[in-house]
This record gives C-alpha cells, structure tokens and sequence, in this order.
C-alpha cells in the first residue's frame, strides 16, 4: 500500500498507540496537519506556544511512561523545542518530537524559517534523524519510539522535510525494530548483583540512595518489599520522590542540597550507601572529596557513563533498577534467620538517625496573618490525602514543594531536576491532566517561573483541563534572592518582582478561575473552592513571606557538615 | 585516581550515515575531551565508517570518553586500543623550495626516510610522501628544518590491531 509522507506519519503514531499529541502548525508542517484534520482519533492539544507543547508531551511521559509526542514546524516551531528537549534529556524521559523542515532541494540555501535543527538538538538529544528519503521515514519513526522508551529513555527528536511529506513510499507495518547499536544491558551481571548484596550484609550504616532511575524503571514494588524486609533506611533525590513512601517511617525524605539533615547526615556517615538509579548529581554530593567518605558504594543505573563519573564505586551493576533489585530482594527473601540478625545489626544506626531526626525535625513556624509557602505546600498536601500529581517550576517553590507534600507513590511528580527549567510545570501539567483527566492536577509555581509559559491558560481553558496552579507569590525572584542574601551580602540584583500582573483578573481574561488568598485564614478555603472547580483551570495567587529561605540547606560544593538548618 | 595523562588510540566503528562526525565530535566538544588527531573512511562494508582517535588524558577521563561514545546510537563499537599490540601509520606530505645545493641531500634524506618524491612538476619545488608511526613524522620532520618547508599535511596516526583480533563484527550483526 502506497502512503504519502504524512500519511505514513499518521499510521506510525497510530502503530504506537500514540491518541494525543502536543503541537503548533506553521509552513514546513502543513501537508501533516493537513492529515491529521482526517484523523479525530488522533487528539491534538494546540498550545500556545512550542516550548508549552515539548514540556506537556514530557508532563504527560512521567505520570504515564509512555512516550510524550510534540510535532511543531520548521525554524522558529522547532528551535522553541531546545529547552524542552533539554529539559527531558537530563531527567531521562522518553518523548518523540517532530518538526516540519524546508523541501528537501532548499536545506542549506537560508530559506524561510529555515533551522538546521537536527544540528542544534544533536547535544540535547538521546539521538535525532533528518529523513531525506520518504522511504525510510516508517523506519526512523519506529526507531525513534524504540530509543525514546528503551535503556535509558530519553527524547528523540525527527526533522520531515516538507516536501516528503507528500512523497510516497510502500507502507507495510512490521514490528521488529534493528537499531545495530549495542543494546542496553537490562539483566545485571548476578555476580555483582551478589557481591553488592554481600556488602549490604556486613553494613553496620546501610542507607539506599533511590534516584529517578528507580522511578523510570517503574521498581517501587520491589524497592519497597527490599526496604521493609531489610529495615534499609531510604533517603530520596529530588527525581526518586515517590519511588518509596515518603510518609513511611523506613523514609528519610530527600537528600541533597535542600534535602533533610537527618539524610545527609546518613549519607555522611553510612557504611555502604547503595545507589538506587542515582547518578551522583552534584546537587546531592556537593564537595566530592568530602562525600560519604566512610562509605563502601555499591551502584545501580542502566547506563554505564553514570558508574564512576564523579564518585568511584565499589560494586557497580550495570541494569534496570527493577530486575537488579527484584534479584537482590530474592538472596534477601532466601534467608530469613540472616534478616533477623540484620534488624539487631543495624538497630544503633536507626537509633544514631532517631537522634538527628530529633534535633532538626522539617517543619516550619506559620503566625496568625503573613502566609509561609511551606503552609500552603502543607494544606495542598492534606487536603488532597497527598494523592494529587504535583508538578513544579524551578526555585523556592520547588524546594518547599519537595519537602512538604509527601509523594506515597511514584509517577505522581513532575520537576525539572536536571536541567531546572522554570515554565516547565504548567504546561507538564496540562500534559498530566489531559492523561488522567480525573485526578486533581497542582502546578506549584511561584510569581517568576509562571510568567514563563502562563500564555498556556488559553490551552488549559480550551481543554477544560482543572489544572490548579497555586502560585506562592512572594514578589521575587526567591531562590536568586535567597543566595544573594547568603553568599552576596544582600545584594538584590534583579531579582525584584514587585511589578507584575493581578494573576486573579490576569486568570479571568483567559476564562480561568482566579482566587487569592493574603494572610493565612483564607488559606484552606481557597484550596477548597479551588479542589471543586472541574471545568476550567484555577490560579491561586497565594501572597507569602517576601523574603523566606529554604532550609536546610547544603551550599554549593559545600560539605553537608557546612549544612545550614535555618 | 590516576591522574597521569597519557595519549590514547581509541578505534570505532560507527554507522556510515551523515552527521555521524558531528555527533562524535561535538560529544567531544561538548563534554571537554580532546581530539588531537582523527581519521575517518568507510570500510568495506559501505554502511560501515571506522574512525581513528587519538586523545590524551588521565584514566577517568578516558574511561567516560569510551562510555559516552558508546551512548551514541550511530556507534556500533568502541576500543581503547593503546595497552595493544598495534601497527599505527600516519600519511604525511611535505613541500619544499629546493636549491641547487640541497638537492641532492633531501634526496638522500628522503631516501633514508623511505620517502618517496611525489610531485616534481615545478623544478624547484617537491613533494615529499611519508609513511610511519607519528614519532617517526615527528623525527623526519626535524631532519628537515634546515630545509625550505612550505607546507605540511598530516593524516594523524590511523591504528590496527596486530594478530587475529579485528573491530568487526559488532554486536547486533555477524559480519560474515
């Protein structure tokens, strides 16, 4: 059967099971818009702008893991993708974007809204095609879906000349893919998967380092049986919340810069610290020669450049999180007289991390009037049983929202860690919704990172999406803010927000629901009415203390002994 | 740790398709790493490119640049062929402005070099054809500074493994 270009293009998606895309037309793409109009099954969200469809495709990856789709045109279209590529490069999330290109004869002649994108994108993505024949299109398609989702995931990203598009080739579905690039190793080697289990077993400190791998992998089944069969205290990055409880008593909460005391003070004097899908990010170690010095490290990722980067591992096992754990948890499962001794082993350290939890507990002091962030983070989080998926931007807000709402399970949390894209978390949450359009959705935000993709509320309002932004609104830019006052003596330099837009009136002209809340009693009740709104996304401008710092926290390339509590 | 730097050989194949120099080149550029010479042509099988490297630095560094070539989808395999027994050649050209005088000497330095004169047409002006490890070009090229050099080309070292062991087949094919 002979298909055009983006015909083809059509039946690919649909050979994926791909039903809703993100996306904005222009000139290169037309003939494959063109297309798409004959195709309802295929749901596309018009957003307001390319950056907005690239972190809604990768919204909707992390709380489905299926790969997120985004399809945009030539230039302009496609060079507004780089941040959201980026973006999923660094936190490893699986997403297909397409981008119209000029006609094949005109590549390289400067002509309108011409980019060389796959050029642009090589460093910020997994792999990337510009297809120059129409015949091999069906195979780059199903090539890029494979990469996306497969080993490590990541975004892929595919450039259509426009021309081809309405080229023809045969199209004859199949379902094996051949990418003669050496595989992803899944099943860790048993050999080292065992030595790492002999180390856990001398551990008189054991402490599980859990990052964003084993969420990707989907191993929180496993993670939690291993945790409570052995009593392992979890300590979580930024990316692993939600991959084990965080209301569990085995739980430590996050690590790392903005992470609890009592976890960096267990990774700064645990045994053996097992890494979980950790990569050793920089935010986590701080200064590497002071890191977990005392510790024998045992490491799990699935991609062999994450062993030995920055910290040197002495079993590393080159897997999937899920089968090297779910390994790992048999050897536990298979001595029961040996787990016994192990909670006695262990017991003095739980005690040593008692200690520390009760000298500097998370919490925070709300008065009678001015709204503290980490109240509202609070309120949001009981008031939705800790079941809502949270997304964020990137700052204070982030932080907060890090520490205070308590993820009981995975794929429920959306941030940007890597790359700490602010005008990520509205948009990932339109994504969000619109794959489970029940769930209550929040993007916590703050008065900066909102106003960089706010145009999004018309997407939202169009597609009925109740996304809840609750905005903490203290006037600044806080988190820049927050190190100039500790490392720069105080000197604000563009970080005052003071002018900015009523996001109340700014909410009602996109046809949206806007409510404020000043001081601290009109805190609940504006969550409340916002939790019933179903129709409409809500802005909640929640007015907070201007100048309040997150703590704890570790300075950059500072030692957790030089920890700051408040 | 092993700080100590040292130069590297570091064979791949990759897929022969467009862009692929660019996406080793700039996961070089990108990540810090070194290119000091690099040689690239198809082989036999015409899907097929094999690149030669030559970089430097210590153990750690070169253990993340093999790892982050082989996150490369176009790349099929990847060897640090240094610690090997190998035969490493490099192609150099050298031009020069002769004189009646020096004529006959560069002739017998270039003979002793198992040099050969590859171009002539201008009386006074040869090319010269080298062929050896990159030390040996270092060698001549200082036997022949009292001479009127004009340009020099070099190819960079290209590398083969001595013996049975070959790059090929990668894994995911038999190359038969």
């Amino acid at each position: 059967m002979k298909l055009t270009g983006a015909q083809i293009f059509i039946q690919a998606l649909k050979d994926e099971g791909v039903d809703l895309i993100f996306g904005y037309p222009g000139g290169a793409i037309l003939h494959v818009y063109d297309e798409l109009y004959k195709h309802p099954e295929i749901r596309h969200v018009l957003v307001r702008h390319e950056q907005g469809a690239v972190h809604a495709a990768d919204g909707y990856a992390r709380v489905t893991c299926k790969p997120g789709v985004a399809l945009v045109t030539s230039g302009p279209g496609a060079t507004n993708t780089v941040t959201g590529l980026a973006t999923a490069l660094m936190d490893s999330i699986p997403m297909v974007v397409i981008s119209g290109q000029v006609p094949l004869s005109m590549i390289g002649n400067d002509a309108f809204q011409e980019a060389d994108i796959v050029g642009i994108t090589r460093p910020c993505t997994k792999h990337n095609y510009l297809v120059k024949d129409v015949r091999d299109l069906q195979r780059i398609m199903k090539e890029a879906f494979h990469i996306a989702r497969t080993g490590r995931p990541g975004p892929v990203l595919v450039d259509i000349p426009k021309d081809l598009q309405l080229h023809q080739a045969e199209y004859v579905p199949y379902d094996q893919v051949k990418v003669r690039s050496p595989r992803a190793v899944l099943q860790g080697h048993s050999g080292q998967i065992k030595k790492g289990w002999e180390l856990l077993k001398e551990a008189k400190r054991p402490l599980l380092y859990v990052g964003g791998g084993a969420v990707l992998s989907q191993a929180s089944d496993e993670l939690k049986k291993f945790a409570y069969l052995t009593k392992i205290p979890v300590a979580m990055t930024l990316m692993g919340l939600g991959a084990f409880p965080g209301t569990d008593d085995l739980s430590l909460g996050m690590l790392g810069m903005h992470g609890t005391y009592y976890s960096n003070m267990s990774i700064n004097e645990c045994d053996v610290l097992f890494s979980v899908g950790a990569r050793f990010d920089d935010r986590v170690t701080g200064k590497l020669s002071e890191f977990s010095k005392h510790s024998k490290k045992i490491h799990i990722d699935i991609d062999p450049a994450n062993v030995g980067k920055s910290v040197a591992v002495d079993v590393p096992i080159v897997g999937d999180v899920k089968y090297v754990l779910g390994e790992m948890l048999k050897m536990a499962e298979a001595a029961p007289a040996f787990i016994q001794n192990y909670h006695q082993q262990i017991r003095p350290w739980w005690e040593q991390i008692r200690q520390w939890r009760e000298k500097a507990p998370m919490g925070y002091q709300q008065g009678p009037k001015e709204i503290r962030a980490q109240y509202v983070i609070d309120m949001l989080y009981q008031m939705t049983k800790g079941e809502a998926i949270v997304t964020t931007d990137v700052g204070q807000h982030q932080m907060w929202a890090a520490q205070f709402y308590h993820f009981k399970e995975p794929h429920r949390w959306c941030t940007s860690g890597g790359l700490g894209t602010m005008g990520f978390g509205f948009p990932a949450a339109i994504g969000a919704q619109l794959a489970y359009p029940e769930k209550t959705v929040i993007c916590i935000s703050g008065d900066g990172s909102i106003q960089m993709n706010i145009q999004e509320l018309a997407t939202a309002v169009e597609w009925k999406t109740p996304v809840i932004i609750a905005i903490l609104n203290n006037h600044f830019l806080g988190m820049v803010r927050q190190w100039q006052e500790l490392f720069y003596e105080n000197r604000y330099s563009e970080v005052d927000l003071n002018v900015q837009p009523d996001f109340v009136k700014l909410a009602e002209a996109y046809g949206a629901v806007g409510l404020r809340a000043s001081v601290k009693d009109e805190v609940v009740p504006v969550i409340e009415r916002a939790l019933k709104v179903r129709d409409r996304p809500v802005v909640i401008d929640f007015v907070t203390t201007l100048e309040d710092n997150v703590y704890p926290m570790v300075p950059a390339g500072g030692a957790v002994s030089d920890i700051v509590l408040a | 740790m092993n700080h100590h730097e040292n130069t590297h050989t570091i064979s791949v194949l990759v897929e022969n398709e467009f862009g692929v120099l660019a996406r080793v080149s700039g996961m070089f550029a990108g990540r810090g790493f070194n290119i000091d010479a690099l040689s690239v042509a198809p082989t036999p099988d015409p899907r097929v490119s094999r690149m030669t490297i030559i970089t430097h630095g210590n153990a750690l560094i070169i253990e993340q640049i093999l790892k982050q070539l082989n996150r490369l989808i176009d790349v099929l395999k990847v060897i640090d062929v240094s610690s090997e027994a190998c035969v490493r050649r490099e192609l150099m050209l050298v031009k020069l402005r002769l004189n009646d005088k020096n004529k006959a000497e560069l002739a017998k330095l270039a003979d002793e070099a198992h040099g050969k004169i590859v171009d002539a047409s201008d009386p006074r002006i040869q090319i010269l054809e080298f062929v050896g490890e990159h030390q040996e070009m270092e060698g001549i090229l200082k036997k022949l500074q009292p001479f009127e050099i004009l340009e020099v080309v070099r190819t960079g070292n290209i590398a083969m493994q001595k013996g049975k062991n070959v790059l090929m087949p990668f894994p995911g094919e038999a190359v038969g």
